[in-house]
């Protein structure tokens, strides 16, 4: 018992030297108050693969009040300066106070620098009111909104996530800005300022003791490569569609275009939300990344994986031939001119729809149960990157479809076979890709096998390590030494007689491509091109689709040759093609003949 | 009629103090987590509305435990105390980490901390053991299976990190020390703590130099101890190899970041952004009160964030920053002749088992409100430890009151048990 009441004598002791006698703590003079003025970090910028500048940060004001602190003052002067009326000022003060009466309330915000410069030299006239640094995001070039994203203001939810967060503060919306969040915000820090009764700051309270510095956040470098992210998006200019550039030997995403965009410019400062609301009511979708949430039937693309497949599960040998009887052919028509049989290779030329599907037919057959031989077929495409998100730094991917066994065992009642599910054959049917998808498809092929994850980061400043499964190497089920004929065939897409792109070749770069027009059951087919050079040295692997343009030749091969073209020497020579791609309007043309019915 | 005999036994003056010390608690809770000037005290998002659902569930918690038979919990005790041991292995395996301890089940929208409810059972299994008729503290198998008791969960505890939880369990001593143990073990035990501290602080060679000079001077000094001669060269010569021991032990077994913890504990190394900071705030915060404080909910520091687990651990530093010394002072007496109180009903008690386990509740909240605003003021190292009925959160609420109300019902029924 006695030690109870020791224990509680040594504290009151103790607390009375605390509380009572040393005076240390307390501020005795009434008129001084406490200011806690947070430091705001600088918000790391973002740079591409060559440390070019995409995102940086301008200075601006918040204009910050606390209610408990206002004194009769000068309103009229006020509004003026701001530039708003007495209306809106009645408001902002009201939610200020409706917020709380201790703690500062955001009262105008991003102000310009130089407006704050006015502001805080009149300031002594307005107690309760100061100046806060904030930071607005710049883009130096208007490229890339979708991939970078925007930041906001914090939302109730992520506040009740993350106590980091007060009320006011700014955090990644959308794209990098919020897959790297953490990253990139920093670390706030708190001043305590003195402040006498006419508002004026008197300086740190107590030199500072109670300070903590804010941690300027990470900048973060990212793989695209912004001329030829640029020169994308000037390609795709009045086209709906997009464009995706990978680095084959590391999934690095060198650019990724969507048409159309905006400028990032747009969703910064106070008019964010206004044009937010423009874009989202746009028809033609600006907000929307294609290159990652548009699905499409991969058409005659598909052939290629389908040639792997029937290579690797032994349904066929390269030397195969099958007839073709061209329109009169069955159950699948063929469109194109050529002569019969062919082979594999003059198969994947001329995009032979009959040779496909009989080879469709054998991968199903091959295991001598049609279930079996579809399994083989689903996990084959499948370990090429189809049916699933690469869950990487990309935000808002889609998964597309790649239809499994059990889906059409519920379809059709357990009782199917190769001819129920023929469109497969062709790229069709239920199959849904995405264009990185496609991309990383290509990568595929320009590695004989296996492919990185598509990603943008490239390297967060001062952080050691990089995601594991960024650079986790996913290798194909189909062997390296299938991937020769495949690589042939589209390399004769260039360079043959007949090549479809045969108009794009370039002689000091070897192209490999192939064409592929998309059926669109809405309108006009859309136009889908796929491509990787040089051959030898694989260093970019790209999907173009410009949807409602027709045949894959005519608009999406063209932008594919340029960009590699751009890519891989700095600067395009071919003008002619150049100037018709950037000129050539898809869009206005055909919403006049919309409009016209 | 039973159930009369226990409202018109029973000690309301234990009540009335528990009560009072829970209201001061939600106030201060109240004033650190709400920012607004107007505010709804049932708004159930906010910390002090939760606070009000967990009273009110401690409350009908009291009312259950006084309304049961009160054989019931000695009757239980055991299968009580091993569901609790595997409700701790259950959290090493699926618990969630807050604040580095892996220490919470989640279900669902609530989550508990099982370490808290463990000391009531290892209470209760304790006693349990301790009172059954062929036991007896003298005898060494009684001991140890008293001592088994007592570190089974608290190894458990100190599996998921929660070291401040795990200390509770010295607390177990002062009760074994009551019903008998051998002083000598309680004057072992501090000297063996002395020495490890001593250890870390200055190094194996300077404490065991240490040892001997004092080995030394007690021989030449009294004359007593030269016909104890053997004793004290035994006495010391262990202590050397305890001391050396203790170094290889910090130096190898321990990770860099245990280290760092009790180095900071010790004082070896500064650590401004973590506990070394958490006391600075706190005390400026608690200092800042003066005499008569600032007000209820005029609180600055404490309301800006100034002081971390402010609404926790910390709760302390809001009643020094509003009440002032006036206010502190008042606590620390309501808790002193709290304590006071369960030590007078326990000697009291006709029956063994009550007496001991009186013991033990005395014990673990004197512990409790020992080290906790011992840390806010600078007094005891920071462990993360709530200071009963005061810090936020249901868990620790809940089994303060179980351990409370078990006692005040056996206290209530002292007269029926004989
Ligand atoms: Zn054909």
């Amino acid at each position: 018992m006695g030690i109870f009441i020791l224990i509680g004598l040594v504290f009151m002791i103790r607390l009375y030297f605390l509380q009572v006698t040393d005076n240390r703590y307390q501020h005795t003079a009434e008129n001084i108050v406490l200011r806690y003025v947070t430091q705001y970090p600088a918000r790391g910028r973002i740079k591409d693969r060559h440390g070019e500048l995409l995102v940086f940060n301008n200075a601006a004001y918040d204009l910050m009040v606390i209610p408990r602190q206002v004194k009769a003052h000068d309103t009229a002067l006020l509004c003026r300066m701001l530039g708003i009326d007495r209306e809106e000022y009645e408001k902002q003060l009201q939610k200020a106070m409706h917020y709380s009466y201790y703690k500062p309330s955001v009262f105008a915000r991003q102000i310009s620098k130089s407006d704050g410069g006015l502001i805080g030299e009149e300031l002594y006239r307005f107690p309760g009111f100061y100046l806060q640094t904030r930071t607005l995001r710049e883009y130096p070039r208007p490229i890339a909104a979708h991939l970078l994203g925007s930041i906001g203001e914090v939302g109730k939810k992520e506040i009740e996530k993350d106590p980091y967060y007060r009320t006011g503060d700014y955090i990644g919306k959308s794209g990098i800005e919020k897959y790297y969040e953490n990253d990139l915000h920093g670390k706030k820090g708190m001043k305590v300022l003195a402040v006498d009764v006419h508002n004026r700051e008197k300086g740190s309270y107590q030199d500072g003791r109670y300070d903590t510095l804010a941690v300027p956040g990470k900048d973060i470098f990212i793989s695209l490569d912004a001329d030829l992210q640029s020169y994308g998006e000037q390609l795709m200019q009045n086209k709906k569609g997009s464009i995706v550039a990978i680095e084959p030997g590391t999934g690095e995403i060198l650019a990724m275009v969507t048409s159309p965009g905006y400028d990032p410019n747009m969703l910064v400062g106070r008019k964010r939300s206004e044009n937010y609301r423009a874009l989202r009511d746009d028809t033609l979708k600006p907000l929307l990344n294609r290159a990652i949430s548009g699905t499409y039937p991969p058409g005659s693309t598909f052939k290629m994986i389908n040639a792997l497949i029937a290579l690797q599960e032994k349904a066929i040998r390269p030397q195969t031939k099958f007839n073709c009887m061209g329109p009169l052919s069955a159950p699948i028509k063929c469109t194109h001119n050529h002569k019969s049989p062919l082979n594999l290779e003059e198969a994947i030329t001329q995009s032979c729809n009959p040779y496909f599907w009989n080879t469709f037919k054998s991968t199903l057959n091959k295991p001598g149960d049609v279930k079996q031989g579809f399994e083989n077929w689903h996990r084959d495409v499948v370990s090429l990157g189809f049916g699933t998100k690469f869950n990487t730094d990309i935000p808002y991917e889609v998964s597309g479809n790649i239809p499994s066994r059990a889906y059409f065992d519920k379809l059709y009642r357990g009782s199917w076979n190769a001819l129920t599910v023929r469109s497969l054959s062709i790229g069709q049917g239920e199959i849904l890709v995405t264009p990185i998808q496609l991309a990383n498809l290509v990568a595929v092929i320009a590695n004989k096998g296996f492919y990185y994850p598509p990603h943008l980061l490239r390297k967060i400043e001062g952080k050691e390590g990089f995601p594991e499964k960024f650079t986790r190497k996913q290798v194909s089920t189909i062997e390296a030494k299938h991937f020769d004929i495949v690589q042939k065939s589209m390399l004769d897409v260039f360079e043959g007689q007949h090549g479809t792109a045969r108009w794009y070749k370039m002689d000091s770069i070897t192209q490999c491509g192939k064409t592929g027009t998309v059926q669109n059951p809405h309108g006009e087919d859309h136009s889908l091109f796929i491509a990787f050079a040089p051959l030898e040295n694989p260093q970019i692997a790209i999907t173009v689709i410009v949807e409602n343009a027709g045949f894959g030749s005519t608009w999406a091969a063209p932008i594919a040759s340029l960009m590699i073209e751009k890519y891989l020497t700095g600067e395009v020579k071919r003008k002619g093609i150049e100037q018709r791609m950037l000129e050539s309007d898809l869009i206005h043309g055909e919403k006049e003949k919309t409009d016209n019915n | 009629m039973r159930r009369e005999n226990t409202i018109a036994n029973m000690d309301w003056l234990t009540v009335l103090m528990y009560l009072l010390l829970v209201f001061f608690g939600w106030l201060s809770i109240y004033s650190a987590s709400s920012d607004e000037e107007v505010v709804n005290v049932f708004d159930f998002s906010q910390r002090y509305g939760k606070q009000i659902v967990w009273i009110g569930l401690a409350l009908l918690l009291a009312v259950v435990i006084l309304i049961i038979d009160a054989q019931f919990f000695s009757a239980f005790s055991y299968i009580i105390y091993f569901s609790i041991l595997l409700l701790l292995m259950a959290v090493l395996l699926f618990g969630k980490t807050v604040a580095g301890s892996k220490s919470w089940i989640d279900l669902g929208s609530l989550s508990i901390q099982p370490a808290e409810f463990a000391k009531f059972a290892t209470a209760l299994a304790l006693y349990r053991y301790l009172s059954s008729i062929n036991t007896n503290i003298q005898r060494l198998k009684t001991k140890l299976v008293s001592v088994v008791i007592i570190t089974l969960p608290a190894l458990l505890i100190l599996l998921q990190n929660d070291t401040g939880s795990a200390l509770v369990y010295a607390a177990f001593v002062l009760v074994l020390y009551r019903e008998g143990i051998s002083g000598a073990f309680i004057v072992v035990g501090v000297f063996a703590a002395l020495l490890f501290i001593l250890t870390l602080l200055f190094g194996e060679v300077w404490v065991s130099a240490g040892v001997t000079v004092i080995a030394v001077l007690l021989f030449a000094l009294f004359k007593k101890m030269r016909k104890r001669i053997k004793p004290l060269l035994a006495g010391m010569l262990f202590s050397i190899v305890f001391v050396f021991s203790v170094n290889y032990a910090y130096e190898n077994v321990l990770a860099t970041h245990q280290k760092k913890r009790i180095n900071v504990m010790l004082g070896i190394e500064k650590d401004p952004s973590g506990a070394g900071y958490n006391v600075n705030q706190s005390k400026i915060a608690i200092g800042s009160g003066g005499l008569k404080g600032k007000g209820f909910r005029k609180g600055m520091l404490t309301r800006y964030h100034f002081v971390p687990e402010q609404t926790t651990d910390f709760i302390f530093c809001t009643v020094g920053e509003e009440w002032g010394f006036a206010g502190t002072s008042t606590i620390i007496l309501l808790f002193v002749f709290f304590l006071i109180r369960l030590i007078v009903l326990a000697e009291r008690q006709k029956s063994h088992f009550s007496r001991i386990y009186g013991y033990a509740v005395a014990s673990i909240f004197f512990f409790h409100f020992a080290v906790n605003i011992g840390m806010t003021i600078g007094l005891a190292p920071v462990v993360g430890i709530p200071l009963p009925f005061f810090s936020y959160g249901g868990s620790s609420l809940w089994a303060f009151t179980i351990l409370l109300f078990i006692f005040i019902k056996q206290d209530a029924n002292r007269l029926n048990l004989l």
